[in-house]
């Protein structure tokens, strides 16, 4: 009996050893995207944002949204305390679940969804699911969103422990893994921005090497899906959403008429707001050869600032989103936040880095 | 369902439960529908072709059986009305008559294996003789293999074998006897054990013992730290090798030659270990089929201790039956007539050592490297029996050498390096490649330079830190293969064994083995983990 004991104890006590080690052994090894990859880090940053101030305008969507909208400028210019939810290649159905997440802790009043991902109606990328989804915090829609989300290479249980994923990062290990390791990291967001300074202008209108074919005139039934449960869940908590595609160097440039026709027929149907930005882009002051940082696929920061303050208009005067300027529990929270937003802007423009 | 996944890991531990929550008399059926499902996992079409292998042999033997309790009655109740002759004469008529029996069993199972496994071989050497007069060529059909096809055959055969020879009773039950050969931890990569050693421990009482658990589970982690942390780290480094295989210098075969020893040793005996580990769980032994082979002085003993089971089925049922066939006689005796004793004499046994290995080849993949890497194999060990007065002579004249640890070890490095020499075959899989890369050596070697300033380790797809981790896996198998040999010669049981006795160690072995293969292991996404090498057999 007693050596049954002995031997229960050991089995118990390795087990849980094991687990703990498993556990640190995953902390060290997950990237920390911070130095590589910083797009890694921004699902995460949303917590710790909206444990200071609630939002009333939430934005969604891919690398168009986070290199795009810039929070500090429409407080800034209009009051409106807002976030940036975006990931890179975010899938419609990771929007659907990062919002599902987000009003676990706030009820905007308007949601924009950048359409652009309405594209892809399967699962991508491994690499680009883990950025968006290792970052939330565990729930029931976590678990949705990795089931929905993972990819034929990938297991669910990598997530829960992704010491199963991230192993091989044993011998890239940086200090930067170690310090980061169990305390918290640097903000490398403002409010779910990611601030690029560089310039690389646009060489021409709609770089017909860069233009995908499009063979299949239709977005895909599965994405149109998704965005009618984003809908339906807007409109079950009261919240309006409005269907955004941000601008590029060319209207040609990955979004194509055929798409923006079907977007438009979609949100007469529901009833949505849809605002095409790509042809607005000379109305609100976009120069591509100095407001792109790769090209005219993606703003940078000057950019992002005239995008900023032409959006922040409609959003304030079109869709009525109110002025907490004069509200002071806001007020104090995002006044530094603008201060942080413009020292990072000097920063990185002091520095050269982009 | 491959063996390092973590789905098998799952089917595993959810078998291991309900064997031991099962009442004893039940238990083989669920190992029955364990392996029928881990089998079916792989493809659900593998089941009728394992399915005509089973119950062939299975009717085959039963018949055999019958026949021969029939004869064994008719003769003994009619004994004493027969003459010695008669007697004779009705034990050869039912012997034909189960030969024949025997015959049509093997017949369609080697059959089987033959039109599934070698009917694209054989269409292609044809295309390649035809092509070269300008013919058109014909299409290789694309068959499908069933999982584990040359184990099964060979373990099924055996047993029709040993019935036939009376060596083993034939087993009534066809369920159980489909268990003896889809025992699903054995039945991909073996060993090839036989039905009088498997059976008893299928079906005999299992008794859920801690000296089992805590054997089989150490075992069953060895297994998979010598295939995920070993052998698939290193593949990828064999991998670059081969990819680049014709513009690569000679430093680098020797390289492959290491590393893949290291691929092949961790692969095979990692996934033996696993098999062996888990029945032991159950509390089912299986046969060991590699026993420390890298120790091995001669290329002789090598074969003793690699691919046990293999070799002995070999042995038994084709080399003897081979040697001693009347055939073989007759050219036996031509020989001892034309060319002198010497020669008559060493005629049939070099005739089946070579056929032996050209079929053990063949066994072992249906290409030209395999039959070429076999027929290397059996030279070998004829050269080595050609020299063996030589090397009589020279320990006559130095009789202390062979006591010698130094002489020892320089043997059995001579054989390591032999044996993966001709081993680099199976690894390039492509003859003239083989022979160029080896050619390489002596011609075209490079420079010792290359290794010592990085570079040739840098051109491999591993980084220097794996690399030391890879050395320092290696020597860790190398310390314990070293510590349980000594153990064995001393006639104690091996480290896995004894930790079932200090519950604190084994628990902390446990624990760091799963670490280390979770932390260090080649698998999930961005690397291609092969399955198990013999597992393709």
């Amino acid at each position: 009996m007693k050596k049954k004991c002995i031997r229960a104890l050991c089995i118990l006590l390795t087990l849980c050893i094991l687990i703990g080690a498993l556990w640190a052994a995953g902390r060290v090894l997950w990237p920390k995207y911070l130095t590589a990859s910083p797009e890694g880090s921004l699902t995460a940053e949303y917590y710790a944002d909206v444990a200071e101030v609630s939002h009333d305008v939430l934005f969604v969507g891919d690398c168009e949204v986070y290199e795009s909208f810039i929070p500090a400028v429409l407080w800034e210019q209009y009051g409106i305390s807002s976030y940036v939810r975006g990931s890179a290649q975010q899938l419609v159905w990771q929007s659907y679940y990062l919002l599902e997440d987000a009003l676990r802790y706030e009820t905007p009043q308007v949601v924009v969804f950048n359409v652009l991902a309405l594209k892809y109606g399967e699962p991508q990328s491994e690499a680009y699911n883990r950025m968006t989804l290792d970052g939330m915090a565990w729930s029931q829609t976590k678990v949705n969103a990795i089931r929905a989300s993972v990819t034929e290479e990938e297991s669910f249980l990598s997530y829960l422990l992704p010491v199963l994923r991230f192993h091989s990062r044993w011998d890239e290990l940086t200090a930067e893994d170690w310090r980061y390791a169990f305390g918290a990291k640097p903000t490398i967001s403002d409010s779910g921005y990611l601030m690029q300074t560089g310039i690389q202008p646009a060489d021409s209108e709609g770089d017909d090497a860069l233009h995908e074919t499009l063979t299949d005139p239709s977005l895909p039934a599965s994405a149109l899906s998704w965005l009618d449960r984003m809908a339906d869940l807007c409109e079950e908590k009261g919240i309006a959403l409005v269907l955004v595609k941000s601008p590029t160097n060319s209207w040609r440039y990955w979004w194509y008429d055929e798409w923006d026709q079907q977007i438009r027929d979609y949100a007469a149907e529901r009833g949505l707001a849809y605002y095409n930005l790509i042809p607005d882009g000379e109305a609100m002051g976009l120069d591509w050869s100095q407001d792109t940082y790769d090209g005219g696929i993606h703003l940078n920061v000057t950019g992002a600032e005239k995008l900023s303050v032409w959006f922040g208009r409609i959003l304030s005067q079109e869709l009525h989103v109110p002025d907490r300027r004069a509200e002071e529990p806001y007020a104090q929270v995002w006044d530094g936040r603008v201060s942080d937003f413009y020292d990072r802007w000097a920063s990185l423009a002091g520095s050269g880095k982009s | 369902m491959s063996l390092p996944s973590l789905t098998f890991l799952v089917f595993a531990a959810l078998t291991l439960l309900v064997f031991w929550l099962t009442p004893d008399r039940w238990r083989w059926v669920v190992l029955l529908i364990a392996s029928l499902l881990f089998y079916g996992a792989g493809d659900w079409w593998y089941l009728p072709f394992v399915a005509v292998t089973v119950l062939t042999t299975w009717l085959m033997a039963r018949w055999m059986g019958q026949r021969a309790a029939r004869d064994e009655a008719d003769l003994n109740a009619r004994r004493a009305d027969m003459s010695r002759e008669e007697r004779k004469a009705f034990k050869a008529a039912g012997k034909r008559v189960r030969r024949r029996m025997l015959i049509l069993g093997l017949v369609i199972n080697f059959g089987l294996l033959a039109v599934l496994k070698y009917t694209g071989f054989a269409v292609q050497t044809v295309n390649g003789i035809t092509s070269l007069f300008h013919a058109a060529p014909l299409t290789v059909p694309s068959l499908i293999l069933p999982l584990g096809i040359s184990f099964y055959t060979f373990r099924s055969t055996a047993y029709l074998i040993d019935v036939y020879r009376g060596k083993a009773t034939p087993q009534g039950n066809l369920a159980r006897y489909a268990l003896f050969i889809t025992y699903f931890p054995a039945v991909v990569q073996g060993p090839i054990s036989r039905y009088n050693d498997l059976a008893p421990a299928l079906f005999g009482p299992h008794r859920l013992n801690w000296g089992d658990m805590s054997a089989g589970s150490v075992r069953v982690l060895w297994g998979y730290f010598k295939k995920v942390v070993v052998a698939d780290t290193a593949m990828i480094a064999v991998r670059a090798i081969v990819a680049n295989a014709g513009q690569l210098r000679g430093i680098y075969t020797v390289i492959l030659i290491l590393v893949y020893s290291a691929v092949i040793y961790g692969d095979f005996t990692g996934g033996m270990d696993i098999s062996i580990g888990l029945s032991r769980m159950m509390g089912i032994r299986l046969t060991e089929n590699f026993c420390y082979p890298f120790s091995s002085v001669s290329t002789q003993e090598y074969w003793n201790r690699w691919h046990i089971t293999m070799g002995a089925w070999f042995t038994d049922y084709v080399f003897y039956p081979l040697s001693v066939s009347g055939p073989m006689q007759k050219l036996s005796k031509w020989g001892r007539a034309h060319l002198g004793r010497a020669v008559g004499m060493r005629l049939p046994v070099y005739l089946a050592t070579l056929l032996t290995w050209f079929l053990t080849g063949l066994w072992h993949g249906a290409a030209w490297n395999f039959i070429v890497w076999g027929l290397l194999n059996g030279v070998i060990i004829l050269i080595s029996n050609e020299c063996k007065p030589l090397y009589s002579r020279f320990h006559t004249r130095f009789p202390r050498l062979a006591s010698r640890r130094w002489y020892t070890d320089l043997c059995a490095v001579r054989t390591f390096l032999l044996m993966g020499l001709v081993r680099s075959l199976d690894c390039y899989r492509d003859v003239p490649v083989t022979f160029r890369a080896w050619v390489s050596m002596l011609w075209d070697f490079g420079s010792w330079a290359d290794l010592t300033n990085g570079a040739v380790i840098r051109n491999l797809g591993l980084s220097p830190a794996v690399w030391v981790m890879l050395g320092l896996s290696v020597l860790m198998i190398f310390a314990v293969c070293r510590a349980d040999k000594a153990a064995q010669t001393a006639g104690r049981a091996p480290l896995a064994e004894r930790l079932s006795e200090h519950p604190v160690r084994w628990a902390m072995v446990c624990g760091g083995l799963v670490l280390v293969v979770l932390l260090f292991g080649s698998y999930g996404i961005g690397f291609d983990a092969s399955d198990f090498i013999y597992g393709q057999v």
